[in-house]
């Protein structure tokens, strides 16, 4: 078993933890968590699989720093939601199954 | 101008547009709003006139192309969309300016007037530079920004049912991306290339064709709110300020869609996935039903234009099924002219419903009693937007349909011309239950309030604009069929 593979494991696993948590729990702070673990999975998993090749691929790297740039984004507006959300209900849960 | 100039101009200016109204704050937003939108505007009607004449359009940004480069591609389809968002566009800005003007209504009003104008630009760009990407990491790119600023306007109302709604549609996207980021890294590590043309070069049917597609198709049809994946939709379509609702029930869930014909029809291999363009198609008559029966059941005006959404959604995903073999090209004909005018009508249909909420206390609908006699503009457009929703001849919603059925037919396929058919009726059911109480009931008093001129106005004029595309049905589909709507697709 090389590193590489090591990596890809390892993001499978990250991927597998995140998603459980995403969709275990109703609370936007721990799906915001779990969101986060399950996009460092793919990253991993995407950093590993340029490993194959030597020297590795460097496209594989942008394509995660851009994603890195995004999930940032994403985390920081989810965040925001979750304060107004906290100050506006008490809680920052994401709500139930239910019509308009 | 170059068609290349106008598809550059179609992401930058509202690019533009949306950072100076960032920077100009409320004061300066309507009218950065309005100049943004026409000339934004005029970019897509410039590139659809050079796809036209000249066929596809590609540019390569800064020089530099496949596979570190970003490409712009303009065929037919994506002309296509771009005059969508464009038309939808003006419209909802016209709108929007008279839904967040004035300067009453407090420190809400004016934090919303503040926030709306940014969004809704960045909003518009990114869609464009959606509809235009030629990589799949482009598209990767433009999702999320299309998901972010959506999610943004979902949250502006500001009270529990929008934040919480926002919150899902937030969590939803993001898995949704996810998976689709994935597909994409492993079609990268497979493949060595992101460009459109050269994953259909390289990809052959095998594992890698079918985990990678299976992935993809996944992560956006969450996005494109396909049965059973809806949930998020309702709620965020029907919570938000009006002209936000219109946004983006008729153009963000169009993205998703036109990405997964994009990817089942030119990118994956048509053996990589067997059975996914009927599992596509048999979900989508699923929702057409489900999202129907629940537009029977609700009792306000943008609760009916939100499930009615799902509903017609459904039909779209029948293009999947009919389009294999010898049905690809009346079935993209019908799709796209389907697409089309449940844009101009969904986004009537939610204007209309805001130029209601600024007269009436609410949208209940059975205070809509007398509508008619109040606002007859607004009624008017709720009238003939639902005329073009039902697929009655000759809207714009019928040739779409009659397009698709027709497929269905010719390609022997009658199984999948029921859900059509029983979808029509369904939503006479849901349609008529407004209309009966809009149009037919007794007058009522005028009220106290009136609703903007421009508003009832922008409403009636995309009602009108999704009937007229049934009368000249050909000048969507000369630009669909343009440069080679689709690869071995000619309409």
């Amino acid at each position: 078993m090389t590193s590489a593979h090591l990596f890809a494991f390892s993001g499978v696993a990250l991927l597998g933890a995140g998603l459980l948590g995403v969709l275990a729990h109703r609370h936007l702070v721990r799906r915001v968590v779990g969101l986060n673990l399950a996009g460092s999975g793919v990253f991993l998993v995407i950093v590993a699989l340029a490993r194959r090749s030597d020297p590795p691929d460097p496209v594989p790297h942008a394509l995660v720093l851009t994603g890195l740039v995004v999930g940032l984004s994403a985390t920081a507006l989810a965040l925001a939601l979750a304060v107004r959300l906290h100050r506006e209900t008490g809680a920052a849960r994401v709500p139930e199954e239910d019509g308009p | 101008m170059s068609g290349a100039a106008w598809a550059i101009g179609a992401v930058l200016v509202p690019l533009a547009g949306a950072t100076a109204a960032l920077v100009g704050g409320a004061r300066a937003g309507r009218w950065v709003g309005l100049a943004t939108a026409g000339a934004s505007a005029a970019c897509a009607g410039g590139l659809a006139s050079a796809v036209l004449a000249g066929g596809t359009v590609r540019h390569r940004v800064g020089g530099w192309g496949a596979p570190l480069g970003i490409e712009l591609r303009a065929d037919g389809l994506s002309a296509l969309m771009l005059v969508m968002v464009a038309a939808v566009g003006i419209a909802v800005t016209v709108s929007a300016a008279a839904y967040f003007g004035g300067a009453g209504g407090g420190e809400e009003q004016g934090r919303r007037r503040l926030l709306f104008w940014p969004l809704w630009l960045f909003l518009w760009a990114a869609l464009d530079a959606l509809f235009l990407a030629a990589d799949v990491f482009n598209v990767y790119v433009t999702l999320e920004l299309v998901g972010l600023s959506a999610v943004g306007l979902v949250a502006l109302a500001g009270d529990r049912a929008a934040l919480g709604a926002a919150a899902r549609y937030l969590v939803l996207a993001l898995l949704g991306s996810l998976a689709y980021l994935l597909g994409v890294g492993l079609l990268y590590a497979g493949l060595g290339t992101l460009d459109a043309g050269g994953i259909r070069a390289a990809l052959g049917p095998g594992l890698l064709a079918t985990a990678a597609g299976a992935l993809v198709l996944g992560g956006l049809a969450l996005k494109a709110a396909l049965f059973p994946l809806h949930g998020w939709l309702p709620p965020a379509h029907a919570g938000a300020p009006a002209p936000v609702s219109a946004a983006l029930s008729a153009l963000v869930v169009k993205a998703a869609f036109y990405l997964l014909v994009r990817f089942t029809r030119e990118i994956l291999p048509g053996a990589a996935l067997p059975r996914a363009e009927v599992l596509l198609g048999a979900l989508g008559a699923a929702g057409i039903v489900w999202g129907s029966l629940q537009a029977l059941r609700q009792d306000r005006l943008k609760g009916v234009v939100a499930y009615s959404t799902v509903a017609q959604l459904g039909y779209l995903f029948l293009f999947f099924p009919l389009a294999r073999d010898a049905g690809a090209a009346t079935a993209l004909s019908g799709a796209g002219l389907f697409a089309l005018a449940h844009a101009l009508a969904k986004a009537a249909l939610f204007l209309a419903s805001g130029a209601i909420l600024k007269a009436l206390p609410s949208d209940r609908l059975d205070g809509l009693a007398g509508l008619g006699s109040r606002m007859p503009l607004t009624a008017a457009a709720v009238a003939v937007a639902s005329v073009s929703i039902l697929a009655l001849p000759p809207s714009g919603g019928f040739a779409g349909k009659w397009l698709l059925l027709s497929t269905a037919f010719a390609t022997g396929r009658w199984g999948w011309a029921v859900p059509m058919l029983l979808g029509g009726v369904l939503a006479a059911g849901y349609s008529f239950r407004v209309l009966e109480r809009a149009i037919a009931s007794t007058p009522g008093d005028a009220p106290p309030v009136r609703a903007p001129l421009a508003m009832e106005l922008s409403a009636l004029a995309l009602a009108l604009a999704a009937f007229a595309v049934g009368l000249v049905p050909w000048a969507p589909l000369r630009l669909l069929g343009a440069g080679g709507a689709l690869a071995g697709v000619a309409p």
